[in-house]
């Protein structure tokens, strides 16, 4: 994002003497510009000019050869006199050899700080006292040149151009070190603020500075002369139906000095605004593009040959762009190509807006530069950066959104500073293929800001704004405006500047006039709701069976639904077990956890481990959330545009593309579920607190469930796992031990066990009926107890079905109070006895009532199940 | 059966019976009585005393019994005599009875003392997790307003996450490093082809879904789970939650969208809790704010934090939900419910809260 020089953006605004960007900062984010950081150099304590007296170099035994250098640092120096006055040079060991005796070089001296931090002191090395350092680019936070160091002539520093060079002069102050840097963070709406011009503007809107916009054409640029450069654009694919290039200026610059430098000030500003310096010919293309918003591009006039043709790449074309990446071209990318040998656009110089080839690159022989300045498609541009992986200061600008009538101004100042600072001649000759069109006018509604801000702003603050931001406003077009205020049918018809492409409709202008005018005039008014209907039974539901496993111990978890594959083995799932057919994710964060859970155990299970591993062993966790249940052949979503409401066709469409998405919840215990303490050894997890929490969550969401043995399903123990069905027969989840296998490749605590339920199903085989009640009947109880000697196969949930079906109405509470086995009962028989609670709702039962019920329950059991009353 | 007061007579051997009329003897057996009274220590000693003095053996009760054999006239003076004498003695066995049955009872109390400071947590206490206590309490708050909670799926067509709400194809959000795609159903010849169905990076989709299936005015509240491809770190986590707010009626501004945020404010921070709008950039929204909170817990002092974004429904989106943007407006944010929780509590690190180890939401117990 955009670094703020201060000094810089002093070009284009008035700046009040000594603004720190910390007031800049909050002075641009009341118009939208946020701070992302404050970059302070970080340099403190002395950093002077120093000069190279003397330099030894001296082989060391590890194979470097260091420099035992004498440098005269002035009234630094060590006695406090300069060595023109017979003061005494510091010596520094220095590991660089970019230099010589005589050169000016950058000196930070014991006591000063550099960026890390680095604390510079004397320092006994290599058999010398170093007493201070000569620094590098990187060691200062210049930039990232940490070869050499800094030779201050050759960063353009020279007494010629009026710098102070003395021996023992300040260079804080002289290479603007002590300056703060400010970097915002611009968003994608507002593209012309990545130059100083954009955010020159916006400062002034936040604070009313005088602002000069230098981004207007002022006349001086040249029109096309017939023998400019030729250049054609021939896009046989818009995208969208944008061609891919509107406009196309070409300026040429003769006679350049190669070796001139880019001056001190210019490589400051570069590098200050992130941006490293590296011949003049460039740094003057980025200086122009950091000032102005145009992306440029200088090439060697030399080895370009006319035509310049702009085209999409044909298949199998191939291009080595700047940063040595031999690139395979995708035919929607755009290109700039040229001719040589009269073969048109055969030869691919770049790819258009993103980045150049090596081919046709200015290079330290080259005299005479094509200047390039474009205007690109932004969806051509922004796909290829991103197929190609090339995020490019220019990519960032065009993707964003460039100024149209930008080019023709930045290529002039790209040529007057190539003859200023290069000694170059501007050619005549000069092209300019303009196909862009004027923005179309938005009709605003004068009562538009009010309507959606709620603050009445006056006719003269919406104009007034929208033509401070560079629009142009008609007067009104329709009727009246009744005493200073807007109000009905008065509208303006508005033309946004040629920088914002982002102003389309009337909201976005009615968001201008509110942030410029300040959102910090919006009132806070709390609007009144029609009411509503409050939770919805399903999310009344989903608290109560939360909340009802909290409060029975359980520890509510949350984990990624994202599933290994293996995962599935771990758990012994067949291979045709519903819950491996997953939703793959292409682009998962681990390659190894490419699936979304079909089952919440799965990710629980991980939780449970990781609490396992930290010694946490008496657990009970569990978790709600969402799983994935694809449905096989469920056809893709349709790709459908914004902006239109769906036909039903379309919206059933998406309906069906999205897979079920079910809500379980799922629960395990390990270890105690009641803990060893001094009243005894608590009681260790099994298989019916799985059970009993599986039927506290359904009884929690107003439905009972049926129990029955299921010996196959996975990962539960065979003989140890129930299948839960709600009373329509559905089964809805499964509850009991862990398998034993499971058990121990998982790491689990020996006889974990573990529940899983579809909680929508169950929480809508609840329904939404409200209870029937039943009076309570305040007539005395009769008891009875019965024993009943059954085959030890016999589920007892068979024989308890059979007592409750025989007793009838008057039973109104059943236990299960003994259970037994034995010899005096005979081989492969239980006993179970029960205890049966009686009563009528409208009488005392008397003793043939009791009779008659124990009659029917003995009948029962006996015919249904086999079972014989013990006597 | 039998009981004590019952015993055989010949159980004891008691002294010899005064004669009724004899009043220094009756006297004497009286006091000695009274002493053996005094003298109990406990009750079984007391019992022993009344069954001694007062029992059919006793030389009181043979006295008693002597006064039917007595000449009529005699009868009269030696009941006036016993009377008076055995009142006075059941008197004090009585009170005798009461002193020391108190004293038993405050022994017993003293001696089933127990440590009540042992520990005595028999049952596993269990916890919510603060993140779905959190979202219960946000859903709680908008309920209260007259705002309904609702919910959409996490795995969603690309149409209701970005193009419904003005992302465009080539929307930098749309590209792969923030959004998790979805593999579609291989091709006949097992090539990979495209669901066009990603996991939710944000909850606004529901907003669209919403204004799909209800009628107008829409006032709704999503707190949900989303999902960006962000590593976990100690401030990102590719798994979280937010809360997005809607609102589409007549006549909605963005005042209303401020007093709305000032409000939440206020219910999840405090009092003192308010919030302002800076601009910013949303492609559904338009105008569009970041939203600072004024946090008074911040540490260092109060201050403005960031705390979400929001803004004035785009009129795209109203089009693309088939709502006239002329007749209707609508104000939407959102905001990270890791955030507001990180806040409240000073959590600084987000591992904790996504590990899922006990200790972390065993601390917050049932509420936050």
């Amino acid at each position: 994002m955009p670094h703020i020089d201060i000094d810089w953006l002093g070009d284009h605004v008035e700046l009040p003497e000594g603004l720190g960007a910390e007031q800049l900062a909050a002075d641009l984010v009341r118009v939208g510009l946020e701070e992302e950081a404050i970059h302070t150099a970080d340099v403190t304590g002395p950093l002077v000019v120093g000069r190279v007296v003397e330099m030894t170099p001296e082989p060391q035994k590890n194979g470097k050869t260091i420099n035992w250098c004498l440098v005269d640092v002035g009234t630094h120096n060590a006695d406090g006199r300069p060595a023109g006055e017979g003061g005494e040079p510091r010596g520094i060991v220095c590991g660089a050899h970019n230099f010589a005796p005589g050169d000016l070089v950058v000196v930070a001296l014991p006591g000063a700080v550099l960026p890390g931090p680095f604390p510079i002191a004397s320092r006994k090395t290599y058999g010398h006292v170093s007493d201070g350092m000569i620094c590098s680019a990187k060691e200062l936070g210049l930039g990232q040149d940490h070869a050499g160091i800094i030779v201050l002539e050759r960063y353009g520093y020279t007494a010629g151009a009026g710098y102070d060079l003395a021996p023992g002069t300040d260079a804080v102050a002289l290479l603007g070190l002590g300056d703060e840097v400010l970097e915002i963070n611009v968003t994608p709406d507002r593209g012309y603020c990545f130059s100083y011009r954009g955010v020159a503007r916006e400062y002034a809107h936040s604070t009313g500075a005088t602002f000069t916009d230098r981004g207007l054409p002022t006349g001086a640029e040249p029109a096309a002369t017939p023998d400019g450069f030729p250049v054609l654009v021939e896009d046989a694919a818009p995208l969208h139906g944008a061609v891919g290039c509107d406009r196309f200026v070409t300026r040429v610059v003769r006679g350049i000095d190669p070796q001139a430098p880019t001056p001190a000030w210019m490589q400051r500003r570069l590098t200050r605004s992130g941006m490293r310096p590296i011949s003049l010919a460039v740094d003057v293309t980025n200086y122009v593009m950091l000032d102005l918003g145009q992306p440029l591009h200088a090439y060697d006039l030399a080895q370009v040959a006319a035509p310049v043709v702009v085209r999409r790449a044909a298949p199998g074309e191939r291009l080595t762009t700047l940063d040595d990446v031999d690139r395979a071209l995708d035919p929607e990318d755009l290109l700039i190509t040229d001719s040589p040998d009269g073969a048109h656009a055969a030869r691919v110089l770049g790819i258009a807006g993103v980045m150049g080839g090596a081919s046709s690159e200015v290079t330290a022989a080259t005299t005479d530069v094509l200047v390039e300045a474009a205007h690109f498609d932004p969806v051509t541009v922004a796909r290829s950066s991103r197929r190609h992986k090339l995020s490019s200061e220019a990519a960032k600008r065009f993707e964003r959104g460039v100024d149209p009538r930008l080019p023709a101004v930045a290529a002039q100042r790209v040529v007057d500073l190539l003859v200023e600072l290069a000694g170059g001649t501007a050619d005549p000759a000069v092209s300019d293929l303009d196909t862009t069109r004027a923005p179309a006018a938005v009709r605003l509604p004068l009562h538009e800001a009010e309507r959606l801000v709620g603050v009445p702003y006056t006719p003269e603050q919406i104009t007034g704004t929208l033509e401070a931001i560079g629009c142009t406003v008609s007067s009104e077009v329709s009727s009246e405006v009744s005493n200073g205020t807007t109000s009905g049918s008065a509208a303006v018809e508005v033309v946004p500047p040629t920088w914002r492409p982002d102003l389309t409709e009337p909201a976005d202008l009615v968001e201008e006039i509110a942030r410029i005018v300040g959102y910090d005039h919006i009132p806070s008014v709390l609007p009144a709701a029609p009411g509503g209907r409050g939770l919805t039974s399903e999310q009344r539901a989903r608290r109560s069976v939360a909340r009802a496993l909290a409060e029975a111990g359980f520890v509510e978890t949350l984990s990624y639904p994202f599933v290994n594959p293996a995962e599935h083995d771990a758990l012994r799932l067949p291979l045709d077990d519903p819950r491996r057919r997953a939703v793959r994710l292409v682009n998962p964060l681990a390659d190894d956890k490419p699936e979304m859970r079909t089952n919440v155990l799965t990710t629980l299970l991980e939780t449970v481990r990781r609490n396992v591993g930290r010694g946490l062993t008496d657990l009970a966790l569990f978790e709600i959330g969402l799983v994935t249940r694809p449905v096989p052949g469920a056809p893709a979503a349709p790709t459908l545009p914004g902006g239109v409401r769906p036909s039903p066709a379309d919206l059933e469409a998406l309906r069906a593309a999205v897979p079920p998405q079910p809500r379980h919840v799922a629960g395990v215990l390990t270890g105690r579920s009641e803990p060893a303490g001094w009243w005894g050894e608590g009681r260790a997890a099994d298989w019916t607190d799985a059970l009993a929490a599986a039927r506290l969550v359904a009884e929690r969401a107003g439905v009972g469930l049926d129990v029955a043995a299921d010996r196959d399903h996975a990962p539960w123990h065979p003989g140890r796992c129930a299948r839960l069905s709600t009373p329509d027969g559905a089964v809805v989840g499964h509850a009991g031990e862990l398998h034993p296998k499971v058990v121990e490749t998982l790491g689990l605590p020996p006889r974990s066990v573990a529940f899983e339920l579809d909680l929508d199903a169950v929480v809508s085989a609840a329904g939404d009926v409200p209870v029937q009640a039943v009076p309570v009947s305040a007539f005395p109880a009769a008891k009875e107890d019965l024993a009943f000697v059954v085959a030890d196969d016999l589920p007892v949930g068979d024989l308890w079905a059979a007592i409750v079906d025989g007793a009838g109405d008057l039973l109104e509470d059943l236990a299960l109070f003994d259970v037994f086995s034995g010899p005096q009962i005979g081989p492969d028989k239980t006993s179970f006895a029960f205890s049966l609670r009686l009563r009528a709702p409208d009488r005392t039962l008397s003793a043939d009532d009791v009779r008659a019920v124990r009659a029917e329950v003995v009948a029962s059991a006996e015919t249904r199940v086999g079972a014989q009353l013990r006597g | 059966m039998s009981t004590p007061d019952h015993a055989p007579e010949t159980a004891r051997e008691h002294p010899a019976a005064p004669s009724p009329l004899d009043a220094p003897a009756l006297e004497a057996v009286v006091d000695d009585a009274l002493a053996a009274v005094a003298a109990a220590r406990d009750l079984d000693a007391l019992k022993a005393v009344r069954i001694d003095h007062t029992g059919d053996r006793s030389p009181l009760a043979l006295a008693n019994r002597q006064i039917g054999s007595l000449a009529p006239s005699d009868k009269a003076v030696a009941g006036k005599l016993l009377g008076p004498l055995r009142g006075r003695l059941n008197q004090a066995i009585s009170a005798r009875q009461a002193v020391l049955e108190a004293e038993r009872d405050e022994r017993v109390l003293v001696e089933e003392s127990v440590d009540v400071t042992l520990p005595v947590d028999r049952e596993p206490r269990g916890a919510r997790h603060p993140l779905s206590t959190l979202q219960e309490k946000v859903a709680d708050f908008f309920v209260g307003m007259g705002w309904e909670i609702a919910e959409g799926p996490e795995l969603e067509t690309e149409w209701f996450n970005f193009d419904a709400l003005n992302f465009g194809p080539d929307h930098p959000a749309r590209q792969m490093q923030d959004t998790f795609y979805v593999a579609g159903e291989p091709g006949p010849d097992g090539e990979v082809a495209l669901s066009n169905l990603v996991l939710r990076t944000h909850t606004s989709p529901v907003q669209a879904r919403a204004l799909l299936e209800r009628d107008l005015p829409v006032y709704i509240a999503c707190p949900g789970k989303v999902y960006r491809t962000d590593a976990l770190d100690a401030t990102h986590t590719p798994v979280f939650h937010q809360v997005e707010g809607l609102a589409v009626d007549k006549g909605l501004t963005m005042a209303h969208l401020l007093g709305t945020l000032d409000a939440f404010a206020r219910a999840m921070f405090g009092p003192e809790a308010k919030t302002r709008l800076r601009p910013s950039f949303f492609p559904f929204t338009e105008p569009s704010a970041e939203m600072d909170l004024w946090f008074p817990q911040k540490k260092g002092g109060p201050g403005w934090i960031e705390w979400g974004g929001c803004g004035m429904v785009n009129p795209h989106v109203l089009r693309a939900v088939g709502v006239d943007p002329e007749e209707y407006s609508g104000f939407a944010f959102g905001m990270g419910i890791e955030r507001t929780l990180m806040l409240r509590h000073q959590i600084a690190d987000m591992h904790d809260m996504v590990e899922g180890d006990v200790r972390f939401a065993t601390q917050f117990g049932m509420g936050i």
